[in-house]
């Protein structure tokens, strides 16, 4: 437990010193900062559309790290050095997931409270919108170290992970969009189910393809 | 992961085949080795000196025969492994820590490689030969049984080179086995002199 303990460690880290935890969040303020100069300052426009831009952004945002998460670890060695000393590639994945919800997760969304004051949304939406990113950000973090160990080493890399995010994350962007609604108790549930379906089974993803792809 | 072994380290590879990328790489390798023993692999550029040791080190599979061992492994290859943008000294806590290393046995580790003075450098300014010592004393640091070196002598300068030779000569004199991988003919005793010929079959 200590050693996994201190590979979360490594991966916050190492988000802290490569610009890993501040890129994503500074990408998703600029997003919600640029969007009302292309609706125009109509408040109820807003108001009504800008929880989902978050949405989106936040999903966007997932895309940034990932040409950092797997590809460094394999070339340096690392990924073989913890192979070495007994980890399986499940652990390693779970560690790197764990590093993620904390170096990438929590500080988005504490940028979601800026990011939804910059488009003046109704502060009656604001705790629906940040229980359903705090209920979908896990899965987003598992879903981006997958996609990091599946697409290591190839040319194209971040392309390569946008098209294989956006189709998987459909049903937490739609689950999502649906606790902006009036009533988010049902779509909160899915969410939550979904997110947490996603969040278990990517560690096993993962773990495969870093397998697939020592060498 | 960290389980120390009380039974002696030992080795022993039976009959071991390996293919990489379509090309039957080793065939029909047996190997024996006890505690104490330095085993010096040498052979041309791509003859499979390297997959020998992944092998051991269990990175690669066989594709026939099996393969046996006892006690820890440390691996040195072509990669450090030691994160660049944080000091040597925090470089190698990270992976002291893992092995359950004490603090004296990687400080002696940083003596025997006579790195004292870079313990406060970045590792991504470090030399060449530098970085060489650097992965060195991450094997040595980690206190394991058997030691898995591949071209530990390649950039290191002549002084390093007897440091390296004593670490290994101290290491194999206190129970542990030692696997090396090198071009250069054996600098100190070994018990076993590999010599693997490039069969290159392609199949």
């Amino acid at each position: 437990m200590k050693a996994f303990i201190a590979l979360v460690a490594r991966e916050v880290r190492l988000a802290w010193t490569g610009g890993g935890l501040w890129l994503p969040v500074v990408f998703y303020l600029a997003v919600a900062t640029t969007f009302p100069f292309v609706t125009g300052p109509d408040k109820a426009l807003l108001a009504r559309t800008g929880g989902g831009i978050l949405w989106i952004a936040a999903l966007l945002a997932t895309l940034l790290p990932i040409e950092r998460l797997i590809l460094p670890d394999r070339q340096s060695g690392v990924l073989d050095q913890l192979a070495l000393r007994g980890w399986s590639d499940e652990l390693v994945a779970t560690a790197k997931i764990a590093g993620q919800i904390v170096a990438f997760a929590l500080p988005l969304l504490l940028a979601t409270i800026f990011g939804s004051a910059l488009i003046g949304l109704p502060e009656a939406q604001l705790g629906s919108l940040l229980l359903g990113l705090a209920l979908a950000l896990p899965a987003l973090s598992g879903l981006s170290v997958m996609i990091a160990a599946l697409t290591a080493g190839l040319s194209g890399a971040s392309a390569l992970g946008g098209l294989l995010l956006v189709p998987i994350t459909i049903p937490l962007l739609i689950f999502g969009a649906g606790t902006l609604t009036e009533d988010p108790g049902n779509a909160m549930q899915l969410l939550a189910a979904t997110s947490l379906a996603i969040t278990a089974l990517s560690p096993f993803a993962a773990g495969a393809a870093l397998r697939a792809g020592r060498t | 992961m960290s389980s120390r072994q009380a039974s002696l380290p030992s080795l022993s590879l039976d009959n071991v085949a390996v293919m990489r990328g379509n090309r039957l790489l080793l065939c029909g390798l047996s190997v024996a080795a006890r505690a104490g023993d330095v085993i010096w692999i040498r052979g041309a550029n791509g003859c499979g000196k390297s997959s020998l040791l992944r092998l051991v080190a269990g990175l690669l599979t066989v594709m026939s025969g099996t393969i046996h061992s006892e006690g820890r492994m440390a691996l040195a290859d072509e990669n450090m492994a030691l994160d660049a943008n944080v000091t040597l000294e925090a470089a190698l806590r990270f992976w002291a820590d893992l092995d359950g290393a004490s603090a004296e046995a990687r400080h002696a580790a940083l003596t025997d490689m006579d790195l004292q003075n870079l313990v406060h450098i970045p590792v991504r300014f470090l030399s060449t030969g530098q970085r060489k010592r650097a992965s060195i004393a991450r094997v040595l640091a980690s206190n394991a049984d058997i030691w898995l070196m591949d071209e530990p002598y390649n950039g290191l300068d002549s002084a390093s080179c007897t440091r390296l030779d004593q670490a290994i000569i101290a290491r194999v004199a206190s129970g542990g086995i030692v696997l090396v991988a090198a071009h250069q003919p054996p600098s100190i005793n070994v018990a076993i002199s590999l010599i693997l010929d490039s069969q290159d079959i392609a199949v």
